[in-house]
């Protein structure tokens, strides 16, 4: 029985099974949780992370990191508002935002794998620049939308549903594909497995990197858009500390932080134990101030089982 | 009663039963080989010694006492050393200071280094073992290494001392001084047990043999005096390898691949040399003879400052491995572990990851042809897996290169194939089969390069040699020119006039 479980757990699929436990448990235990409202509440929360999340995958299963996501989005969400408040056009403000984040994203990764700096230190850097250009561009305010209909990018709904938990999806669907079935997947992988055995495997490594951080600075412009459009304004102090939480939903979600290891359906399943350990925390009223602690204790925990899996699997 | 018993030793892992039964004994004063094909239950039979692994069933004993040890540190202090072929060494700190970590003379807490220094001086010095105490480890070649792990092993008084693939990355001089060590540790009545692959080796330096396989004894030789290679090595794989290298003449084509006055950061003299489809060219030079520098230059895994390469005519530019793939150069590194397999992922991947290119569309995978592609090259180069989806770091080495090997072959239109110590920690039974890969290949037209530091494996399968020296091209000779006499005189570095010149 033990050793059933054992295998059950520390297996492949063993965080999708505690994740369908705990879901089942929550939704039995916790009164409201399991309603129209506040699974679509809690959807949206993770909206931001669950985007972002999508590249950092990328980057963490290139044994790469990105620091200066949660700039990028505070940044990307500014442009996309004063771009389309001064043309009088979302679609051009949304185009800028893009744009912005592609090419913040790009240098990322062109400084990274062309001049071979440390990736921490780099994204340690532009996100420090970012969050400047941010400031800077605002003079450290909040920048209020002049369109309402730049509202409607994150309060419409299709088929009952918000839109930006439609682009979530959508983004899960694209980059589970692109991971699995695309040779840029398939090549990210082979580098965080060994990226110098990769690039005499022929594999061009440079040219990987600078595409998984250029994603990455595209997607964030995604994640900001969407951000200022529910939170009604450009807000230079936006997404403060969004590099850790997203880092912490895909470690969660087993990509292992030494490279070569990550599934989308990890990713997913992480970015979801934190949002819902949120959400319950909130529906039961526990204050804020603990709920950093349950979520640290989470992480430990999740770091713990796939240290176990991994030995368990016999190697490291 | 023989000074070190292994008695009915039993071990089984989850799903393998890596030792049955195993007995067998060694007198003091003796060096004894363990010889056996991978996972023939050498690694497991010393890390049951070492303690690192309990035995399921079984005993030890040394000098008549049983052992009991339930840790690596129990094993030490019976006196067992296991020399691993990683070696454990702190490469920041001097050599003195390794070989006295843990126990470092101090004066309350203030290492009193010139008493250091001295002493483990005379130690090197009275065990034969010339290196200078203050130097840092990082600053010294693989073989000095070993030496101040074996000075490890005489500082702590070891009865046993376990040599895991001793010679594995050491030059032939290296190996010399290492032999002259093992027998002088002999002449002092300690128990050697020396694991190889290598039967040259084994039979030079030990008093008595043990060959394992399939996790049981296979054979036991107290003498080696009326002992054949042929034997041990039937007794290795259980059948009869009548000749292990098995060369067959070929006909040579056109020139394939010429390369001329290529140069490097760490090649400065620039090296020239011609292969001919169908030829099987071997490299042969002692460990730092540039024989590696050369071929990463050639493969543009290294940048080039000058040079031309050429296949079949044409002029190829390549900055970087996946151009020179696509020129139809591929290189097998010697350094399996860091260069060539991707850890983590499975054969399959490990397979497909170059060749894909060919049936990807807008770099979406088939997923179809990635499977139909690995399990064509598992098949045909036999490689020994339960699937196409395991992981590579499980596989043995012989089945990694036969891997790595898939992964050249199934890319097509393949014209230059360089192998960088192709059977290096591999057991001979893949040996040969790598060999015959090889010669298929040279057959149907691939010009082939094998670089390798074993003289008998070079003479053995190449059809002509090319020797280097110092980063220069020092000699070359057609295959009915060897003579082992000739090759080493051309490698050896002293010699200042080369035998013969590469045209």
């Amino acid at each position: 029985m033990t050793t059933q479980l054992k295998r059950i757990l520390l297996g492949d699929q063993g965080l999708v099974v505690i994740f369908v436990v705990a879901f089942a448990l929550v939704a039995l235990l916790v009164p409201n949780f399991l309603t129209e409202r506040n699974i679509l509440g809690l959807l949206q929360s993770v909206v931001t992370v669950g985007i972002v999340a999508c590249t950092m995958m990328f980057c963490l299963a290139a044994r790469d990191f990105d620091l200066s996501v949660g700039s990028i989005v505070a940044f990307a969400g500014m442009v996309a508002v004063m771009a389309s408040n001064a043309t009088g056009s979302i679609f051009a403000g949304v185009l800028a935002a893009l744009l912005c984040g592609s090419i913040v994203g790009l240098f990322n990764g062109l400084v990274i794998a062309k001049f071979r700096i440390n990736a921490l230190i780099t994204t340690l850097a532009t996100m420090q620049i970012v969050r400047g250009l941010a400031l800077i561009s605002s003079d450290g305010r909040a920048v209020g939308i002049n369109d309402p209909n730049f509202y409607q990018l994150a309060l419409s709904k299709l088929v009952g549903i918000p839109t930006p938990i439609w682009v979530l999806a959508i983004l899960f669907l694209i980059f589970g594909f692109v991971l699995n079935r695309t040779v840029f997947g398939k090549n990210t992988l082979a580098i965080g497995g060994n990226p110098e055995a990769s690039r005499l495997a022929g594999v061009n490594v440079d040219r990987t990197r600078i595409w998984i951080f250029a994603l990455q600075g595209l997607v964030c412009g995604i994640a900001g858009i969407l951000l200022a459009s529910r939170i009604t304004s450009g807000q230079p102090n936006a997404a403060v500390g969004l590099e850790l939480s997203v880092i912490s939903a895909c470690v969660l979600g087993g990509v292992s932080l030494a490279g070569g290891r990550a599934t989308m359906a990890g990713v997913i399943v992480g970015v979801m134990i934190m949002g819902i350990a949120e959400n319950v925390m909130n529906l039961l009223n526990i204050p804020a101030f603990y709920q950093y602690i349950v979520r640290g204790v989470i992480l430990l925990l999740a770091v713990l089982l796939d240290n176990l899996r991994s030995s368990a699997l016999g190697r490291r | 009663m023989s000074f070190l018993e292994f008695s009915h030793i039993s071990k089984t892992y989850p799903g393998v039963k890596a030792l049955s039964d195993v007995s067998f004994s060694v007198e003091k004063g003796a060096v004894h080989g363990l010889m056996g094909e991978n996972g023939a239950g050498k690694s497991t039979l010393i890390r049951v010694l070492s303690g690192d692994q309990q035995a399921d069933g079984g005993e030890i004993s040394i000098d008549g006492q049983a052992q009991k040890y339930a840790s690596t540190r129990d094993a030490f202090h019976a006196g067992v050393i296991v020399i691993h072929q990683e070696l454990q060494l702190v490469p920041e700190l001097t050599v003195a200071e390794n070989l006295r970590l843990g126990r470092f003379p101090a004066n309350a807490g203030v290492i009193q280094a010139r008493q250091m220094f001295s002493e483990v001086g005379e130690k090197l010095k009275s065990a034969g073992i010339d290196i200078d105490p203050r130097r840092k480890v990082k600053t010294l070649s693989i073989g000095e290494r070993q030496m101040v792990e074996i000075a490890k092993a005489i500082m702590l008084d070891a009865r046993v001392i376990a040599l895991d693939e001793p010679t594995s990355s050491l030059s032939s001089r290296e190996s010399e001084i290492l032999f002259a060590l093992i027998e002088r540790l002999r002449a002092e009545g300690k128990v050697i047990l020396y694991i190889s692959h290598r039967l040259d080796e084994v039979f030079r330096l030990c008093d008595s043999l043990t060959v394992l396989r399939d996790g049981k004894l296979a054979a036991h030789h107290p003498s080696l005096k009326d002992v054949t290679r042929e034997q041990v090595v039937a007794e290795m794989v259980g059948r009869e390898i009548s000749n292990v290298w098995g060369w067959r003449p070929r006909k040579a084509g056109e020139v394939r691949l010429k390369v001329d006055g290529i140069s490097g950061e760490k090649l400065p003299q620039p090296a020239s040399f011609e292969v001919h489809a169908g030829e099987i060219l071997g490299f042969f030079g002692l460990i730092g003879a540039g024989r590696s520098e050369l071929m990463r230059l050639v493969y543009a895994a290294d940048a080039a400052d000058a040079g031309k390469i050429t296949v079949d005519g044409k002029p190829v530019r390549s900055a970087d491995p996946h151009q020179a793939i696509r020129a139809g150069i591929v290189l097998c590194s010697e350094d399996r572990k860091h260069d060539g397999i991707i850890q983590g992922r499975s054969l399959e991947e490990n397979i497909n990851i170059s060749s894909r290119r060919h049936h990807t569309r807008l770099g979406i995978l088939n997923p179809k042809k990635e499977i139909e592609v690995a399990e064509t090259f598992i098949k045909k180069l036999k490689v020994r897996t339960p699937s196409r989806k395991q992981d590579i770091v499980n596989l043995s080495g012989g089945n990694q290169q036969k891997v790595i090997l898939g992964r050249w072959l199934s890319e097509e239109g393949i014209r230059v194939l360089i192998v960088d110590e192709p059977t290096r920690g591999i057991d001979v039974g893949a040996k040969s089969e790598i060999y015959d890969i090889l010669y298929q290949l040279a057959e149907d037209g691939m010009a082939i390069v094998v670089v390798s530091s074993e003289l008998p494996e070079v003479m053995g399968i190449c059809d002509r040699i090319l020797v280097m020296c110092g980063g220069r091209i020092s000699g070359e000779l057609r295959r009915d020119q060897f003579a082992e006499k000739a090759i080493l005189a051309a490698a050896l570095p002293d010699k200042k006039t080369p035998t013969a010149i590469a045209s």
